[in-house]
């Protein structure tokens, strides 16, 4: 792998997190559990569609092939999707996308923070901006996941389900691989060690608050980052997602 | 009447004559502040309900600068229902109870949102037929006799015009494009064309609320006039396009400086209201399904804030001591 790809790879998982995430939750879109949590569902989906907007474009640009923020969003297979698996994961109910919301919130804020000061000066910049949104999201999840652990017996039984299923998920997010590491050693990318242990605290603390019980770590599932093996669920996202583009190829919009 | 009554009766029909707006705390007419509470929560259904057919083509929209715009507008559209529900309430309405009743099949919503989109030109063709025929109706109600739906009503208009400038644009791409996305533009006015000049209503000689409406100034113009504003504005835009609006009876009349249109089917107007369209069930069964789904959400976040509420008094009673 060459420096320029490693990049390129680097960006895709950026952007791809951003993208599909913000897919996901877009599919809450009419169908919240209030109106007021419908706004603000569909405001964190603006964000991250956004982010990956500027992410993928820049990642074209990197890879050098003329391929556009559209062709790398809706002309790539699941093979070529380079995001966490965490976040393909289906919203199954408002528990399992709050959870779903605060792991990864947690971690791509302090991926930010490092992303902030990257070499990659259009990473930078689109770091800076994003951060912002970013902390919104961590507080806005952070808070559900609290009200929800610590509301009532349903609620909680329903989020300590969700965070059973979904923990084996989160050992992928900062468990470094060369990609990573290559990044990281050009002063592009983020140091995942250090994160991690913000992470850790950062998690522990809020689910202390939500009486929500951390689960003994079993098996971590991983393939996403790397695009070695995704879960099923993303061929179902692409497919929804790209059907427009695939069915008229070519065309403008 | 007793003359108590009718004077007060009278002063408020006086306001009403001056232009005046009537504000929450004013007196007025049972009959008055339960037709606003049908219309204005009505109104918010509609905007409630309309997310759920757009909503539809969030996942495929065919661009992110497409997805992005989209996820925009039908997230407008919530904070409008909000905003009209916050309305209502300024007349001693409760948003859950109006929700209620619209799940019970109590309350009516706008008719045209049990179509179904089955294209992304519908995307396109709702912005600019339905976002357009509910901008007609809206701008007439900036100047509605009650004070808060008036002023919600300005501030939604603009957001209303933007969604149709962008829908047109999705329509205008297409025309431009391929046979293919032509094609799909024209299917989306096939089936929209109708459903957006029923939107406003029965004609007038059947309308049952239109006179005491106009009596009071809720209203400003009738169902007729406002369809009729309607076509003549949208013809031409069709025209721009290159689609054919699906009326063989269409024509410009220079005689009366309007367009002449054909029958509307009344027959399926009044099967769609009744509940026989080809999405009411499902649009019901989506609404209903949101509100239970999150039952135990609304139960434990007033859980929650309750018991912080006791804790805030616990930790205040030992400082106090
Ligand atoms: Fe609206
Ligand atoms: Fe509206
Ligand atoms: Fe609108």
């Amino acid at each position: 792998m060459t420096q320029q790809q490693a990049h390129f790879e680097y960006l895709l998982r950026l952007g791809d997190n951003a993208l599909i995430l913000g897919h996901r939750l877009s599919e809450w879109c009419g169908h919240g559990p209030v109106l007021e949590q419908d706004i603000a569902m569909t405001n964190i989906s603006l964000d991250q569609v956004g982010q990956a907007r500027s992410i993928l474009a820049h990642a074209g640009a990197v890879e050098g092939k003329g391929r556009n923020e559209d062709n790398l969003a809706y002309l790539r297979d699941v093979w070529a999707y380079r995001n966490v698996l965490l976040v393909e994961q289906p919203n199954e109910d408002f528990a399992f996308t709050m959870v779903r919301q605060f792991l990864f919130d947690a971690f791509n804020f302090y991926l930010h923070e490092e992303l902030k000061s990257s070499k990659d000066d259009q990473l930078r910049a689109i770091a800076e901006k994003s951060l912002k949104e970013i902390a919104y999201h961590l507080r806005f999840s952070s808070e559900w996941v609290i009200r929800l652990g610590d509301g009532t017996e349903e609620s909680h039984r329903k989020m300590q389900h969700a965070l059973n299923s979904l923990w084996t998920y989160t050992g992928e997010l900062t468990t470094p691989d060369e990609v990573d590491k290559r990044m990281q050693e050009a002063g592009i990318g983020a140091d995942l060690g250090r994160i991690q242990s913000l992470y850790d605290e950062k998690v522990a603390a809020i689910l202390q608050e939500a009486t929500l019980e951390q689960p003994p770590v079993k098996y971590m599932q991983s393939g996403g980052k790397n695009g070695k093996m995704h879960t099923e669920y993303l061929g179902y996202i692409l497919a929804e997602m790209q059907f427009v583009q695939r069915a008229y190829p070519g065309m403008e919009w | 009447m007793d003359p108590k009554q009718k004077a007060l009766l009278e002063h408020f029909q006086a306001r009403i004559d001056a232009e005046e707006k009537i504000e929450p705390k004013d007196w007025m007419p049972d009959e008055y502040r339960k037709t606003l509470i049908r219309q204005i929560s009505q109104h918010a259904h509609s905007e409630i309900v309309g997310m759920l057919p757009e909503g539809n083509w969030i996942g495929r929209a065919p661009s992110l600068r497409r997805k992005v715009a989209l996820l925009a507008k039908v997230q407008d559209e919530a904070g409008h229902g909000l905003y009209l529900y916050g309305a209502a309430e300024t007349l001693g309405a409760d948003r859950e109870d109006l929700i209620d009743e619209l799940h019970q099949g109590k309350a009516k919503y706008s008719s045209i949102f049990n179509y179904p989109t089955l294209s992304w030109a519908d995307i396109g063709a709702i912005g600019w037929l339905v976002d357009g025929a509910a901008i007609m109706n809206q701008v007439m109600l900036t100047r509605t006799s009650y004070g808060p739906y008036a002023r919600a009503m300005v501030r939604i208009c603009k957001e209303e015009s933007f969604h149709q400038r962008q829908g047109y644009e999705i329509l205008l791409a297409l025309c431009r494009g391929t046979e293919a996305q032509k094609n799909m533009a024209q299917d989306a006015l096939n089936r929209w064309w109708w459903p957006s000049l029923m939107m406003f209503g029965p004609s007038d000689k059947d309308s049952s609320h239109t006179e005491q409406s106009m009596k009071w100034k809720i209203k400003r113009k009738t169902n007729d006039e406002l369809r009729q504003q309607f076509v003549d504005v949208t013809v031409p835009q069709a025209d721009f396009l290159g689609i054919t609006v699906p009326d063989p009876g269409l024509k410009w009349n220079e005689e009366t400086g309007h367009y002449d249109f054909g029958e509307i089917n009344w027959d399926e107007f009044w099967q769609v209201v009744k509940g026989n369209g080809p999405c009411n069930e499902q649009r019901m069964k989506a609404r209903i399904k949101a509100h239970e789904e999150g039952a135990w959400v609304r139960e434990a976040a007033m859980a929650y804030a309750e018991k912080r509420r006791k804790r805030k008094e616990r930790e205040e009673a030992v400082r106090v001591a």
